[in-house]
């Protein structure tokens, strides 16, 4: 599986265990904002247990305005 | 009294151990009604002292620590007064801060910071008094006053050159990225992690063995290790004040008032 395909199923898998969703409920295209009805305090978890998952730092103006996981995974990607 | 309870704080003496609690929702915002709660517990930490060991500063707020210095009512403040006695307010606010934060950085007894969650701005400034940081490995750290046109004002920078790599505190502070736990520890800012929910009671049984210390070693040992910057902590009030006059912290502040998004701490 290409590296990038596989940081997007890990972000997604991520999300559904933390937010308690049924498995393959979220997809690559979709707004975590609006599927997971996030706020700010809960968007700096989801950066903290992305980051302590991949071992990896990903500054905060680096997903300002992301908004879809395959973007984000995108930007993990970048820094593996 | 040997336990107080405030509308921003709490606290209570025990064997040994003043715990301090801050608990406004959303997130601890620092403002006049919590700043006149931690007066009142200084002057009661003072009369405490001889018989005082350790003191844990921790949040009852489920969101963290702190967010930081409220901005809302720095906002609402500057609205209201002119430009003058705008920046009188705030000048006399950061020397009462100041005072509050220095009093407990020196304190002759061992402080012991448990945090979680947020740890932005002054709330980092608050924990950065502290002897012994523990964070929840879920904790963030972050100094994002550069967005307002500012510079951190509650201690923030002598403190951070005091006992932190340059290089990361240019990092923390010119970029205003927020760092997880374990960054935090990797640098020094951050003494021991805790596990999710663990670090209050990581900071109890820390407490419960800085006790067992003889008084007088603990406080030579504090003094010579810990100082005080104080020229620099004068000179950083001057700066931010110096700031503060410009019209583009107004905007910036307008800004973060206004501002729904994810980020809120971030440009």
């Amino acid at each position: 599986m290409p590296a990038l395909e596989k940081t997007t199923r890990e972000v997604l898998d991520l999300a559904e265990t933390h937010f308690k969703l049924q498995p393959g409920s979220l997809s690559a295209e979709d707004d975590f904002f609006k599927k997971l009805g996030i706020d700010s305090m809960q968007t700096l978890e989801l950066l903290s247990r992305l980051e302590n998952h991949f071992g990896i730092e990903l500054p905060d103006y680096e997903v300002q305005g992301v908004s879809d996981f395959k973007t984000l995974a995108e930007r993990i990607q970048s820094r593996l | 009294m040997k336990s107080f309870e405030g509308k921003a704080l709490r606290w209570q003496w025990r064997e040994g151990v003043l715990e301090l609690t801050l608990d406004r929702p959303p997130a601890n915002e620092i403002g006049t009604l919590m700043l006149g709660e931690l007066e009142q517990f200084v002057r009661a930490a003072e009369a405490l002292a001889p018989e005082t060991s350790a003191c844990i500063l921790a949040s009852g707020q489920k969101n963290g620590f702190s967010a930081g210095a409220d901005l809302r009512e720095l906002y609402q403040g500057a609205v209201a007064l002119d430009g003058p006695a705008s920046l009188a307010g705030v000048r006399s606010f950061l020397e009462r801060i100041h005072a509050v934060l220095n009093w407990l950085d020196e304190a002759p007894f061992v402080t012991i910071a448990a945090v979680h969650g947020v740890c932005f701005g002054g709330g980092l400034e608050l924990a950065l008094v502290s002897d012994v940081l523990i964070a929840d490995k879920m904790a963030r750290f972050a100094f994002p006053e550069l967005r307002l046109g500012l510079i951190p004002g509650f201690g923030g920078i002598p403190r951070l050159k005091r006992d932190l790599p340059n290089g990361f505190v240019r990092d923390l502070l010119l970029t205003g990225r927020s760092v997880n736990a374990a960054r935090a520890q990797a640098v020094g800012l951050v003494a021991q992690l805790a596990a999710e929910g663990q670090a209050l009671a990581i900071a109890r049984s820390t407490a419960a063995q800085v006790v067992k210390f003889d008084p007088a070693t603990r406080i030579a040992a504090k003094r010579f290790i810990k100082p005080l910057p104080r020229e620099e902590l004068r000179r950083e009030i001057e700066i931010f004040c110096e700031l503060f006059a410009r019209p583009a912290v107004m905007s910036g502040l307008k800004r973060f008032v206004e501002n729904s998004g994810p980020m809120p701490h971030q440009p």
